[in-house]
């Protein structure tokens, strides 16, 4: 069966679960990658490395900054063009929009955030979260083609092969863009919770500790900063609570949870983090959680493998430690 | 001018949804108003709080999801349209952002349609781009700030990788997230109001159209995958001994 899979990218870096979503594609036979922007030489060549048989490609100036319209024409161009049974596409914020405005031009339909995916025949059978996480749904698509947005970390990222090349087919960029870009200013680097493999991650025991005689907003820096240092000697990223986000203590890309990120971490490490519902079923997917809290009443042991009932303004540096000196850091 | 907010009716975040007999259960908890939606209509109150517009607050649903519109009503908006068909029993969000799209334009004199980011049922956040798209508008989606100019809006957007400045002319189709403000309680006044109002209900007859085709369908509802819900409480003589023994645990788990 022939897929295409919609590789990512914000102004040239390819967000890394494009990769995954090519090796799914691979999976059940030949895949053509899908690359649009403006200068995507780069991107083409990453493309045939992870595993593309084929890539369909725009490159064009008007396609240098991402615009739903023109990326969602051009898209379904090439898509006609080429009528592949399913389409596969990394879960972001970009692909939502032309995954969505797509699926309308063409009169199909859209499985996000998808989990696991199983074939019969040439249609997909789709697993994805409902409700918070807290039911899975098998889903189908009767029309054709099938879009399938798959969450981050939830399938395999192949090996690249160095040198692998194959052959480009152009298109010309469709559409009329109805929005214009005036400015962009970059998050802070290093925070991609969806891809990170450990979470650290503080909450309002963060900037609650008297005990330090600092005020809330010192003491919320100097927690962040342990967990950063655990988080660093793990190769992770620090993530929050909504508590300590909305206090204004970490910024929102940190924020884990229903109104935060989803996240699907190797190993996550809440630290003073009581554990709501809003905050649980965004680390549902995590495969081992650690909690550590002063409260061995905290819900947060309810979701958590391992507890650690203390002050993690103690136990967070004695942690890294242990991890520095086990590493061999 | 006319501001709308497409708002829908879930079970409380709060609630125990399970899976029964293959279908959704929430128990005993109230259904009520997508607090995503909550957001949208907050930024639909503010645009006029500060300026000449009235806010339509629409929904499709049964009858019961009246009572989500009556908060949106209460909170400040100044109508609410319900849609309502047996027909629309299996819509999936292609189908619900062609219906939508027609009420919109029924309603007419839409200079912004405001959506939530996402619901909390199905939760994919496609239907403000599918509407978009079906009305051929400007999609503006994860705006945290808005500032409506005269013909045009310019907000700035929260992204995986930062914050961008989009502008647009109106019509245009937008999506909000939590840095646009929490959204009011309803006021007393607002409250008595909403209980009194007449919620008018519009059948896709109304809407001069038949049921979209459905493309997506459910096949199988599970319960997620039990956990180990044992949580093991590391205990010792020191921070340090703990750390010793957690860090010990964390690697045999294999799974860094």
């Amino acid at each position: 069966m022939k897929t295409c899979v919609y590789i990512d990218h914000f102004k040239g870096e390819v967000v890394q679960a494009s990769w995954e979503a090519l090796g799914a594609a691979k999976s059940f036979g030949e895949a053509a990658a899908i690359v649009l922007g403006s200068g995507i030489e780069g991107l083409v060549k990453s493309a045939f490395e992870f595993g593309a048989d084929e890539v369909l490609a725009a490159d064009d100036a008007s396609l240098a900054d991402f615009r739903p319209e023109t990326y969602a024409s051009t898209l379904s161009a090439i898509l006609a063009d080429s009528s592949p049974a399913l389409v596969l596409l990394p879960s972001t914020s970009r692909t939502r929009e032309v995954a969505a405005m797509s699926a309308i031009d063409l009169n199909s339909g859209v499985l996000t955030d998808v989990t696991g995916l199983e074939l019969d025949g040439e249609s997909v059978l789709a697993t994805r979260p409902i409700y918070e996480g807290k039911l899975f749904e098998k889903t189908t698509c009767a029309a054709r083609p099938q879009f399938v947005t798959l969450r981050a970390r939830a399938f395999p990222r192949p090996s690249p092969e160095a040198g692998r090349s194959g052959s480009v087919r152009n298109y010309p960029a469709a559409g009329r863009a109805l929005t214009t870009v005036e400015g962009y200013a970059a998050g802070e680097m290093g925070v991609s919770l969806v891809d990170a493999g450990v979470i650290a991650a503080g909450g309002r025991g963060v900037s609650n500790n008297p005990s330090l005689g600092l005020d809330e907003a010192e003491t919320a820096k100097k927690g962040f900063e342990l967990l950063g240092e655990l988080a660093g000697v793990l190769g992770g990223a620090v993530g929050a609570s909504r508590a300590v986000v909305d206090a204004g203590f970490i910024p929102y890309a940190h924020q884990v949870g229903q109104t935060g990120k989803v996240v699907a971490p190797d190993l996550y490490i809440a630290a003073g983090i009581s554990g709501a519902i809003q905050h649980i079923v965004g680390i549902r997917s995590a495969k081992l959680v650690v909690a550590i809290n002063k409260d061995a009443e905290a819900p947060i042991f309810q979701a958590a493998r391992y507890g650690v009932v203390g002050d993690l303004f103690t136990f967070v540096p004695a942690l890294t430690a242990a991890f520095k000196k086990k590493l061999g850091k | 001018m006319k501001i709308i907010t497409c708002i829908k009716q879930v079970p409380d975040s709060e609630a125990k949804v399970t899976a029964q007999d293959g279908q959704v259960s929430w128990g005993e908890s109230p259904l009520v108003i997508n607090p995503f939606d909550e957001y949208a209509v907050e930024a639909a109150l503010q645009q006029k709080d500060n300026g000449d517009f009235t806010v339509t607050a629409l929904c499709i649903g049964p009858e019961s999801a009246k009572e989500a519109l009556k908060h949106a009503l209460a909170m400040g908006a100044d109508e609410a349209i319900l849609v309502s068909d047996p027909a629309l029993e299996n819509l999936d969000s292609q189908g619900a952002a062609r219906v939508l799209a027609s009420a919109i334009q029924k309603i007419g004199d839409g200079k912004l349609v405001i959506f939530g980011r996402q619901t909390l049922d199905n939760g994919a956040g496609v239907t403000a781009a599918q509407t978009a798209r079906v009305l051929g508008w400007p999609l503006l989606s994860f705006t945290g700030k808005l500032e409506l100019n005269g013909e045009g809006v310019r907000v700035e957007r929260v992204i995986e990788e930062g914050k961008q400045t989009v502008s647009a002319k109106l019509p245009a189709v937008m999506s909000v997230i939590q840095n646009i403000g929490e959204p009011r309680y309803p006021s007393f006044m607002g409250i008595r109001k909403a209980s009194k109002a007449n919620i008018p209900v519009w059948t896709l007859a109304d809407l001069g159209m038949t049921a979209p085709a459905t493309a997506v369908r459910r096949i199988e509802l599970m319960n997620p995958p039990a956990r180990d819900a044992q949580c093991e409480i590391i205990s010792g003589d020191s921070p340090e001994e703990i750390a010793e023994i957690l860090v010990e645990k964390i690697l045999a788990e294999k799974v860094l």
